[in-house]
């Protein structure tokens, strides 16, 4: 069986142009040679600090931006070329939820206008009290109550409002919905009832997650694989446990020994790797290896050339100069 | 560890927000003590009026929000009752705060250096040179590289990590006796929060200071604090020594609290267990417990009374009516 989704050596570039009379355009590599794929009821965990390229690589992938060059193939079908047009049906079976739950929402419309646009663009019914039935249907399933769909979002917490994002993702029956960052902005409380459902949903429709998030714990605990991300290219990717309890690559070993832990003891017993400096600006990335200015083990190698990703043992993959194949 | 010097007591702070809509009651009778060279964490969810009991200690409160009741006494002194301007010598001298936001909280239009000579001048009889070289001094300690060079960058050249370290420089180079960090590395990703954290311990045995640090984040509190004080509802849930609190809470809401993150380390899949249901609106607080309609172990008495702090085993206390005398003990055993 295919695939769900396959992304090969996906790249997005942003232009930014300098100067007035001499115009010098610069590229900001947001998402630089990227690779993976995500299987049918699955979740690919997607982590990385802030700027490395997660977010853009969510949102290329559901062609909110135009690759710049590689190729999303969603179900067999390579969709990187398709027309907004030839797009439509892919809509409907890929989805994202946002990471605001303050902003993603029209505070002007209800939450029935909400989650029925989506039903009205792909036309799912065909009746007036189909329709009716079915925003019911999702209410319920996201946990909110019938009576909420003449509601105004304003009207909602920002739990309630994530699941209104939610319960409109679900509007369509998307076979893939990619979540960008969905527990952030929300407390830590009602944080565990979001992944909870979203569990849940996952169990019953079998559909594809892609969880991009930097809440490294909550990552752990949703995904089944987990690709970490460094200014722009995946540096690891495996299965979760792989990953969490034997990282290779010196980025993972730092990003994970840096997780808060809530429990004293284990916290006093742990050996910290605290990284040196900021991450470089992703217009002129350093050479070779993007974490070399900032890696411990860094040698003259890993200057001069491009790491690629190697499997290291079975499903996991490392892009780093100490593993020889 | 237990008969230091307090340096600060808060007693029944009562603050509220006078908004169009009614009062808003954001802190609601809540007491503690912070000692010498102790790290206070203060947990809760947006709303639990963590931030705005650090506000009314610094008297930062904007229109419509007073303090309506209780005292906050700095090494003997009530904060409560002093003017704007007494205040000022007190606000960044021996208190000092840092805010969530290392971007808001930086004035883009002067340069570092000049912002952190503004700070020293103003509480510190010194020249400018006296005063540039404690700056640089300060940057120094913080691990910022290049600080004579940095002193004349402005905020907007500084990454996220390097303004916070330039704000906690800023912050100490008074040498404060009390620190209040109003959630710091929340904006910040946890690479640069683990730099942040190690620094903030350094500097703790280094200079013996005394921090409030507010977070919502249970790991960052395990991390650094000695103390933990849980807040819900603008009250105080909750306060034990960090290893007491993580090992055996005693209370509904830190139990829930607790169930609901996972923790990295173990390997095998945990079941989450949400705190079903949202915090309660300020405008309207339950007439009983706060947390009573969040709460499994609700019995009739949680609507109706708020209950007391009890303490329950040394140096923790609780506030939930399962440890008042007459609770039926069979309740106490499910809980715990």
């Amino acid at each position: 069986m295919a695939s769900l989704l396959e992304i090969q050596a996906l790249k997005k570039y942003f232009t930014k142009s300098n100067g007035f009379i001499k115009k010098v355009e610069q590229h900001v590599k947001a998402v630089d040679n990227v690779s993976f794929s995500i299987e049918h009821g699955e979740t690919l965990g997607l982590v990385g600090e802030s700027g490395c390229g997660k977010s853009t690589t969510g949102r290329t992938i559901i062609k909110l931006y135009q690759p710049t060059s590689g190729r999303i193939i969603f179900d067999g079908v390579d969709i990187t070329n398709f027309s907004e047009k030839e797009m439509l049906p892919y809509r409907k079976k890929m989805q994202m939820i946002f990471q605001d739950p303050y902003a993603s929402l029209n505070s002007r419309m209800t939450i029935a206008d909400i989650i029925g646009e989506a039903i009205d663009v792909h036309k799912v019914t065909t009746s007036k009290s189909e329709r009716d039935d079915m925003i019911a249907d999702l209410l319920t399933r996201v946990g909110l109550m019938k009576d909420h769909a003449s509601r105004y979002p304003h009207e909602f917490s920002g739990g309630q409002r994530q699941r209104i994002g939610i319960a409109r993702a679900l509007a369509v029956n998307p076979e893939f919905i990619i979540c960008d960052e969905p527990i952030s902005a929300l407390d830590v409380s009602i944080q565990a009832q979001v992944v909870n459902m979203l569990e849940e949903i996952q169990r019953n429709t079998g559909m594809g997650y892609l969880f991009i998030a930097h809440d490294l714990s909550m990552v752990k605990h949703i995904s089944k694989r987990i690709g970490v991300m460094y200014l722009g290219q995946l540096v690891e990717i495996g299965d979760r446990d792989k990953v969490y309890s034997n990282p290779a690559h010196p980025y993972t070993k730092a990003l994970l020994s840096a997780i808060p832990i809530p429990d004293p003891l284990s916290e006093k017993a742990k050996n910290r790797i605290i990284l040196q400096g900021d991450v470089p600006s992703p217009i002129n990335p350093p050479s070779g290896c993007h974490f070399r200015t900032r890696c411990k083990y860094s040698t003259k190698e890993c200057a001069k050339c491009d790491p690629v990703l190697k499997t290291i043992e079975n499903n996991h993959q490392v892009a780093c100069h100490l593993f020889k194949q | 560890m237990k008969s230091r010097e307090t340096i600060l007591e808060v007693k029944g702070l009562e603050t509220s927000f006078f908004t169009h809509l009614g009062e808003v009651q954001a802190v609601r009778n809540v007491s503690f003590d912070i000692n010498k060279g102790e790290v206070v964490g203060l947990v809760g969810e947006s709303g639990s009026g963590k931030s705005i009991t650090c506000m009314s200690i610094m008297k930062l409160l904007q229109h419509p929000g007073k303090i309506k009741k209780g005292e906050v006494l700095f090494k003997g002194k009530d904060l409560v009752t002093k003017t704007a301007k007494e205040m000022r010598s007190i606000q960044g001298d021996e208190i000092s705060m840092i805010f969530q936001d290392p971007m808001t909280a930086l004035n883009p239009v002067y340069t570092i250096g000049n912002q952190m000579i503004e700070v020293i001048r103003a509480h510190r009889k010194v020249s400018k040179k006296e005063a540039y070289n404690i700056a640089l001094k300060m940057l120094t300690a913080v691990g910022i590289p290049d600080p004579a060079k940095r002193m004349n960058n402005y905020p907007n050249e500084f990454s996220g990590g390097m303004r916070q370290r330039a704000i906690i420089a800023m912050a100490l180079s008074c040498e404060p006796e009390l620190l209040i960090a109003d959630e710091p590395t929340t904006a910040l990703d946890v690479t640069i929060q683990a730099q942040i954290l190690d620094l903030l311990k350094e500097l703790r045995t280094k200079l013996s200071t005394s921090i409030i640090f507010i977070t919502h984040d249970l790991g960052v509190i395990a991390e650094l604090c000695d103390r933990v004080i849980v807040m819900y509802g603008g009250m105080i849930m909750e306060e034990a020594s960090v290893n007491d609190l993580f090992a055996s809470p005693k209370n509904p809401y830190t139990i829930g609290l607790l169930k609901s993150v996972p923790n990295p380390d173990i390997l095998i899949k945990q079941k989450l267990i949400p705190i079903p249901g949202s915090p309660p609106d300020m405008l309207n607080p339950p007439k009983g417990c706060a947390f009573c309609k969040r709460c499994e172990f609700a019995m009739d008495v949680c609507l109706e009374e708020v209950p007391e702090l009890y303490t329950v085993a040394n140096r923790h206390k609780s506030r939930c009516h399962i440890y008042h005398p007459d609770a039926p003990k069979s309740v106490r055993k499910q809980v715990i």
